[in-house]
């Protein structure tokens, strides 16, 4: 027998969760990149490539995007959730806002490791 | 016969834009979803913007000389504010989620300080870094 909840959103607690993690990642990295800018900021083309070459801060903003994009997924859904009441429309625009998230997940990735 | 449940009636339409007698904790999140909103919103540019940054020399004094222009300057005035407030709110929401805070007048004063810190860093940044 499948073990299936049939009832409930259970979604809801993940998506709150979700929020909250990559809301606190996104915290962390904003003090941490801050914290390097004031150190010392690069102000021309070279110093600036050279510094998000480092390997440890691209990582680290391709987590930030993630966290970025998943957040923002939460967030818009519950907007539109409360703000547009037709299904059909609701639903077309919830797709639209993945479409976005999930191309800008692409093109930040190709900025980052971009040779 | 059971008497049927009487009809639910809903005095308040779902979008209640009169933010008069909105209390200070209820203005923090109104704003903390406009100014998700207006992240949102702007994604598309910031990308854009990091992307000119980073590809050449070339683009790269083009995503200068774009946010030079003082209404780049503005928009990205309005970005940052938009950022510190969503991440001032959020921290306290955070702290509200633990518990903390969550009696009336320490709200209140959260509430406060939500404002007053984003908007003194705002004015901060802005005035070391956009102008």
């Amino acid at each position: 027998m499948v073990n299936r909840v049939v009832v409930g959103a259970h979604y809801g607690l993940r998506d709150w969760l979700a929020q909250r993690v990559s809301a606190a990642i996104m915290a962390v990295y904003t003090v941490i990149v801050v914290i390097a800018l004031i150190a010392g900021a690069p102000s021309d083309y070279a110093s600036w490539k050279a510094w998000f070459g480092q390997g440890w801060l691209r990582f680290a903003t391709f987590l930030f995007f993630v966290s970025l994009f998943y957040h923002a997924w939460v967030g818009a859904r519950d907007v539109l959730m409360d703000y547009i009441k037709p299904v059909g429309l609701r639903l077309f625009l919830q797709v639209v806002v993945i479409a976005l998230l999930v191309g800008y997940a692409g093109w930040a990735l190709q900025i980052l490791w971009r040779a | 016969m059971a008497e049927l449940p009487a009809k639910r009636k809903y005095y308040q339409p779902w979008y209640n834009l009169d933010l008069r007698n909105l209390p200070l904790p209820g203005v923090v999140s109104i704003f903390h979803r406009i100014s998700g909103i207006l992240l949102f919103g702007l994604l598309f540019w910031m990308l854009w913007l990091l992307d000119s940054s980073l590809a050449s020399p070339e683009t790269f004094a083009q995503a200068k000389s774009v946010t030079s222009h003082w209404f780049a300057k503005l928009v990205l005035l309005g970005l940052l504010w938009a950022y510190l407030h969503h991440f001032c709110a959020g921290i306290r929401y955070l702290l509200l989620d633990m518990h903390k805070g969550i009696e009336l007048a320490a709200a209140r004063a959260s509430s406060v300080w939500v404002f007053v810190v984003s908007l003194v860093l705002t004015v901060l940044i802005a005035w070391r870094v956009l102008w």
